[in-house]
């Protein structure tokens, strides 16, 4: 009896452990997909031009060349995008969080007068919207057309982040707050010293949202800016790589850029402005990755 | 001093809600007063929604107007439901609401399931570190953006750069137009859409299986319940709840599309299937400035939207479960 059992468990344990093992090669299979069309991209453009053969499959350069990145740093199309790209990040994203946050602080209060109004007036927006042309009329008529601003101030607070940050605020224990508030602290002094030093997560998690949403800027850039100087890298990148494709918008200026390119096999300086442009997430990703594993999006689900 | 009373006593009669009202006045006054700091933290996200999200709303009449920029909203002439009706008699309007329901269906049937799947695969694993290697590798194409995942399309799929084509080639075979031949695009955008989303749509049932009562798995295992029978009768309702309110979110979604996806997918070649309800708004409106006639479209997106949504929940708290509201 005793023995049936003890070789009953490890008869269980084996099949266990084959388990897992199959499972891990399964989940492992699905990551290499993930990763490897990157890394493809990454090898192909550092490849010297000398050795690079069109239609001929290589994974991997046997001589490796910067040339692809030389060309590109030194356009003066990569700076201009750089620099609005630049612009949309380092102010977009701390102008949103500040603004997101505060709202949802006081749609986290209970206490607060006309609080359901308030919080109905979020709620709305997320079943109904204007549609695409009254906001474009609304930014056309502001005169923001042609500017950075008409990529940022619209998307600015919306419901999903603010009841987000509003149900983590509602989990902030009051006794805190409370006790701050007997030693006579307002509610902006207690927002800034205590509750905002308490909600890092959420905090970088929502700098991360909005930083790679402001970096990825792809849709609003094209609707709301026709001037090329002052596209942001995703439409740079697109032109660079899709335009010869499916010629869509191409500008004048891109089509000498392309002349330009002839010299240098335009896969790899195709390749290396995908690279350029997703570098900067990349080498943020990791340090930012741990913190919105930490459940702070179930509070998203229901609030 | 008589008239005085008398005319505060008609008043008081008129309208005996007067003084209440007043008072009332007083409260608001008051609680904005006491409330002021919380209200200066609301008040410039409130500005930005109000701007942004509702004053765009009045401007849904220039669907019924022939609108121009020069006449604007006042002066434009009425023209009643005249652009509803060419919406509806236009042949071009079913061919894009086709597409569009195809490609949200195709969506609803593909893209939706495949993080349940993957995240309860996920939560099968034992090992900790891996499964947390896993997910970092897992998480990281959601924050490519759609540039990015087309141009690595294009440097796959293409016929003059793409690896695709270039091992056909070297196996002998000829190229495959994948980007321009029709057949291949909504294959093309599932692709996409998997390799970007999957394991970024696990994070939420990953946190609602994390949140699961383990004695439910021990009382299951006492029953002599295995794995696949734990995970069905344990793991999968416990995570019901995120996936109704998930897909009831989705319906909302119907008629929207991934604008950027669909958009840099696209060209001239394919455009019979691959032109959608935002992609045709923004194309005759932005570019072509037939505002009027394109509003009425996105007017009839979001309110096609709105009635989904709100059926899915009613259907949903109907049938005795929980909807999102």
């Amino acid at each position: 009896m005793n023995n049936l059992a003890v070789a009953y468990k490890s008869r269980y344990r084996a099949r266990e452990t084959v388990f897992q093992v199959i499972l891990g090669i399964l989940l492992s299979a699905i990551a290499a997909v993930m990763i490897l069309p990157m890394v493809y991209v990454v090898a192909v453009s550092f490849t010297d031009a000398t050795i690079y053969v069109p239609n001929q499959l290589t994974f991997w350069p046997s001589k490796w060349s910067l040339d692809a990145y030389r060309y590109i740093l030194a356009g003066p199309g990569f700076t201009n995008a750089l620099k609005a790209s630049l612009f949309l990040t380092i102010v977009g994203t701390p102008l949103n969080l500040m603004v997101t946050a505060g709202f949802a602080y006081a749609l986290s209060k209970p206490e607060l007068p006309g609080r359901r109004v308030l919080l109905a007036l979020v709620l709305f927006t997320m079943l109904f919207s204007a549609g695409l042309i009254p906001g474009y009329l609304l930014v056309r008529g502001l005169g923001l057309l042609d500017t950075w601003w008409a990529i940022i101030l619209p998307g600015i607070a919306d419901a999903w982040s603010l009841l987000v940050f509003k149900s983590f605020f509602q989990s902030i224990p009051r006794e805190l707050e409370d006790a701050a508030r007997i030693d006579g602290c307002n509610d902006l002094v207690i927002f800034w010293r205590i509750v905002l030093p308490l909600s890092k997560a959420p905090l970088a998690t929502f700098g991360l949202f909005f930083a790679v949403g402001y970096w990825n800027t792809y849709f609003s850039a094209i609707i709301y800016i026709k001037d090329a100087t002052m596209w942001p890298l995703q439409v740079m990148l697109q032109q660079v790589v899709l335009t010869a494709a499916a010629s869509r918008f191409l500008s004048s200026e891109a089509v000498a850029q392309l002349q330009l390119m002839q010299a240098l096999p335009q896969e790899t300086v195709k390749m290396a402005t995908v690279v350029i442009v997703t570098a900067p997430i990349l080498l943020v990703y990791p340090f930012l990755q741990g913190y919105f594993a930490k459940g702070v999006l179930l509070g998203s689900i229901k609030s | 001093m008589q008239e005085l009373s008398v005319q505060y006593v008609s008043e008081a009669t008129r309208d005996p809600l007067a003084k209440h009202r007043r008072a009332k006045g007083r409260h608001i006054l008051r609680d904005l007063w006491r409330y002021r700091f919380l209200y200066l933290l609301a008040l410039p996200g409130l500005l930005f929604m109000v701007v942004f999200r509702y004053i765009p709303m009045p401007g849904i009449i220039i669907a019924f107007q022939d609108f121009s920029v020069a006449k604007g909203f006042l002066r434009s002439p009425w023209i009643g439901l005249e652009n509803v009706t060419r919406l509806f008699s236009s042949p071009d309007f079913w061919v894009i609401l086709r597409n569009t329901l195809t490609i949200s269906v195709l969506g609803l049937v593909f893209l939706f399931p495949a993080p349940i799947v993957l995240a309860l695969l996920l939560n099968e694993l034992k090992s900790q570190p891996f499964k947390r290697g896993l997910q970092t590798v897992y998480y990281l194409p959601h924050f490519l953006s759609w540039v990015i995942v087309v141009s690595l399309t294009y440097f796959f799929l293409s016929t003059e750069v793409g690896v695709i084509n270039k091992a056909i080639l070297a196996l002998g075979g000829t190229k495959i137009p994948f980007l321009l031949d029709s057949q291949y695009f909504y294959p093309m955008l599932i692709v996409q859409g998997l390799w970007k989303g999957v394991g970024w749509g696990t994070i939420i049932y990953l946190a609602a299986m994390a949140g699961l009562d383990p004695a439910l798995y021990e009382a299951a295992q006492i029953d002599g319940a295995g794995k696949w029978a734990q995970i069905r009768h344990v793991t999968i309702p416990g995570i019901m709840p995120t996936v109704r309110i998930l897909f009831i979110l989705n319906m909302g979604g119907l008629l929207s599309t991934n604008f950027e996806q669909v958009w840099l997918m696209q060209n001239a070649m394919i455009l019979d299937v691959a032109e959608v309800i935002d992609t045709y708004v923004y194309r005759t409106g932005v570019t072509m400035g037939q505002f009027s006639y394109t509003t009425a479209v996105g007017l009839f997106k979001s309110v096609i939207g709105l009635i989904l949504i709100l059926s899915a929940n009613w259907f949903a708290k109907r049938n005795g479960e929980e909807g999102v509201w």
